[in-house]
């Protein structure tokens, strides 16, 4: 018999039982919470009367409905006027610990789970959102579900899932400098296609990955789901386990002794056999910036928009030709010098400490084009202190970037700021969809770096120049 | 949730590789109700008005009941409000080359039925209902018959299935295996005890660093 995989060690620690067809009855170690998507499971409850399962195991911060400009409150908009109390009634009187607005461990949910203790490695982590994959990165089976699974999760702890089937993406090489995880994996998906981990759990590896920090390899965990696949992970090493010792929910002293040593036997067996496979040499990866409406339609920012007679087949081209319309691009244009109008710097994909540092790295005594508005959003308020700590809030603000309040911001185009139809906006979220940031918005995904050097040059610009 | 056994009726087809969910239902740019807001970027032009390519704007598919999808329909956010845009649309069965995992999930929850289809039986299945002849699909037999009389049979999870001729979403059947569930976590407590947080709510956090 072969060895087993990462995912599959994980999964088998938590099937309560094994039902028919080939679903599992999978226990949730921990399930976060958000504003927009838990009322309605909440309602369910009420509506069945019935109890939350595991409150001590429920974790809640409002985030996607906030107003991010600095001194928001939840009376901002009216949006988080409507979600942010909802959600506080809906915790308090259950009994759930909710990192409320004005707390200081509040933030985007993948950002504070793991900031806080509560992502631990080999657990399994739901939420109903989609980039809960990016827990992933500390050797977390993290993936989103659908409200009516919120609800069961609240009363059961469990969910009812099929086990996925495997993938293994091996990075090699060494990326060149002004060249991010956030690249790496926006090449990665443009490579491998929107749905080439469709049905799949991705296990990241390779030596880059195992030289990589924590906060980079959830940044590349987050856009698994842009792959297709509802799980992205990294086998948990020291650089794990050190990264989780002494947070505020972690375990300590001798349990925490007992847990790395189970956590160190999770790593894929050399044997394991996975169902597909990748491998990705990163050496050449230029900078990245997405031209159209998939994050799979990237491509080098020194490249250009790519000709729809080159799809791969009829629908894809006609998907090309659709991308290009509503982004105002012409096939075979150039990406370098395109104007923009708006910069986003944040979300639970790039809005980490390592994040700002590199985005505040570039500014470099450049301002902030007079035609662009540009916002530094952190992903958490322990982000947005450890910044201001070291002073990035002042380099940010100095150059004439917005310095806003911890929450999802301009990612879903909420978030207290319109943006107008037909508006360029470099984002360092992670999706470009047609109306994701608002209606007829066109957003360009790239790395920190790259969104803070456009936003400076006013366009789509090289960063790699700008040393 | 509603039950699924028989529906009849004509196909729209919607043949573009990943259609997301925050097109299925955007957060922005829609027009109110949440059927009026369902596809809008593609439903309507920017000066609002109906996009007379889209098919559900056409005379043939507007009340179709079912969906034609390409590959990875459903992708991207895990909001289950696509699911609920669909049925608000009338629509309770989609057929696709393959569906964002999400998604997929998402519908036996809300009592629609997403069925895979190989590419060439996509298109075939396309091209009989062009005319917005009706096509039938059967849970009861997990068969499709086309408006030629021919027979495409799909694969459903048995669970899946059951639960969907039956009208029950999981958390039905769910509640009632709470005594298995603490039993199982009740020997976890001693395997991985590091999981088990004992008190919710009550502590008064710190202040702290990142
Ligand atoms: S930052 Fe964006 S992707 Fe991340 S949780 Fe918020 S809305 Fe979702």
């Amino acid at each position: 018999m072969s060895g087993r995989t990462l995912v599959d060690k994980i999964w088998d620690e938590h099937v309560i039982a094994e039902l028919d067809g080939g679903l599992d009855l999978l226990h949730v170690d921990r399930h976060l919470v958000h504003d927009v998507t838990s009322p309605q499971a909440f309602t369910a409850l009420t509506d069945r009367s019935l109890e939350v399962f595991s409150p001590e195991l429920t974790f809640g911060s409002p985030e996607h409905s906030l107003t991010i400009l600095a001194g928001r409150t939840e009376k901002s908009n009216t949006l988080s006027q409507q979600f942010v109390p909802l959600m506080r009634k809906n915790f308090t009187s259950r009994g759930l610990t909710l990192f409320d607005i004005d707390s200081p461990e509040h933030g985007i949910v993948h950002v504070i789970a793991p900031e806080l203790g509560l992502t631990l490695p080999g657990t399994t982590v739901v939420c109903g959102d989609s980039h809960t994959c990016t827990n992933g990165g500390l050797g977390a089976l993290g993936f989103g579900v659908g409200t009516s699974e919120v609800a069961h999760v609240l009363a059961t702890q469990s969910l009812v899932q099929r086990r996925p089937a495997t993938m293994r993406i091996v990075f090699t090489g060494s990326l060149a400098p002004h060249v991010s995880p956030k690249d790496l994996i926006l090449h990665t998906i443009s490579a491998l296609g929107a749905d080439a981990g469709t049905g799949c759990a991705i296990e990241f590896a390779g030596p880059l990955i195992e030289r990589l920090g924590i906060e980079e390899r959830m940044t590349i965990c987050n856009l698994a789901v842009e792959i297709g696949a509802k799980i992205g992970i990294v086998a948990p090493d020291e650089t794990a386990f050190e990264y989780v010792a002494s947070r505020r929910y972690a375990p300590r002293g001798q349990m925490l002794e007992a847990a790395v040593t189970h956590w160190r036997r999770l790593a894929s067996d050399g044997d394991a056999a996975f169902d597909r496979h990748a491998l990705i040499d990163v050496s050449g990866i230029a900078p990245q910036i997405s031209w159209g409406t998939s994050p799979a339609h990237t491509a080098p920012v020194d490249g250009r928009v790519p000709d729809p007679s080159h799809a791969p087949d009829e629908a894809a081209k006609q998907q090309w030709a659709q991308a290009m319309d509503y982004m105002g691009l012409q096939p075979g244009q150039p990406l370098e010098g395109l104007p923009i109008q708006w910069c986003f710097i944040g979300s639970c994909t790039n809005g980490r400490l390592s994040d700002l540092r590199a985005a505040a790295a570039v500014i470099d005594g450049g301002r902030v084009a007079s035609h662009v508005r540009a916002l530094v959003v952190p992903g958490s308020a322990a982000v947005r202190r450890a910044a201001e700590a070291e002073g990035l809030d002042r380099l940010f603000t100095a150059a004439g970037f917005e310095w806003g309040e911890a929450g999802c911001g301009l990612c879903p185009g909420l978030g207290g700021v319109h943006l107008a139809a037909g508006e360029r906006c470099v984002s360092t979220s992670n999706r470009n969809f047609m109306g994701r940031q608002g209606a007829g918005v066109r957003t360009h995904l790239a790395g920190p770096e790259t969104a803070a050097y456009a936003a400076i040059q006013g366009c789509i610009a090289d960063v790699r120049r700008a040393a | 949730m509603d039950a699924f056994t028989v529906v009849r009726g004509p196909v729209a087809p919607l043949l573009i590789p990943d259609i997301n969910t925050d097109v299925i239902s955007p957060a922005h740019g829609g027009q109110g109700s949440m059927r009026a807001n369902a596809f809008a970027p593609l439903r309507y032009l920017s000066d609002g008005t109906d996009n007379p390519e889209f098919p559900l704007n056409q005379e043939a598919f507007r009340d179709a009941p079912i969906l034609l999808g390409g590959h990875n329909f459903g992708c991207g956010s895990s909001r289950e409000s696509a699911v609920w845009s669909l049925i608000a649309l009338g629509i309770r069965c989609v057929i696709a080359e393959s569906f964002a995992d999400i998604f997929y999930g998402n519908c036996f929850q809300n009592g629609v039925l997403p069925i895979v289809l190989g590419p060439d039986e996509l298109a075939a299945l396309a091209r009989e209902s062009a005319a917005s002849d009706a096509i039938e699909v059967d849970l009861r037999t997990c068969a499709i018959t086309t408006p030629l009389g021919r027979t495409i049979g799909f694969e459903v999870n048995p669970t899946r299935r059951a639960q969907l001729l039956e009208g029950l979403d999981d958390l039905d059947v769910g509640v009632r295996r709470r005594t298995q569930i603490e039993a199982f976590q009740r020997a976890d407590r001693v395997r991985r005890p590091w999981v088990y947080l004992e008190s919710a709510a009550v502590e008064s956090p710190p202040t702290s660093s990142t």
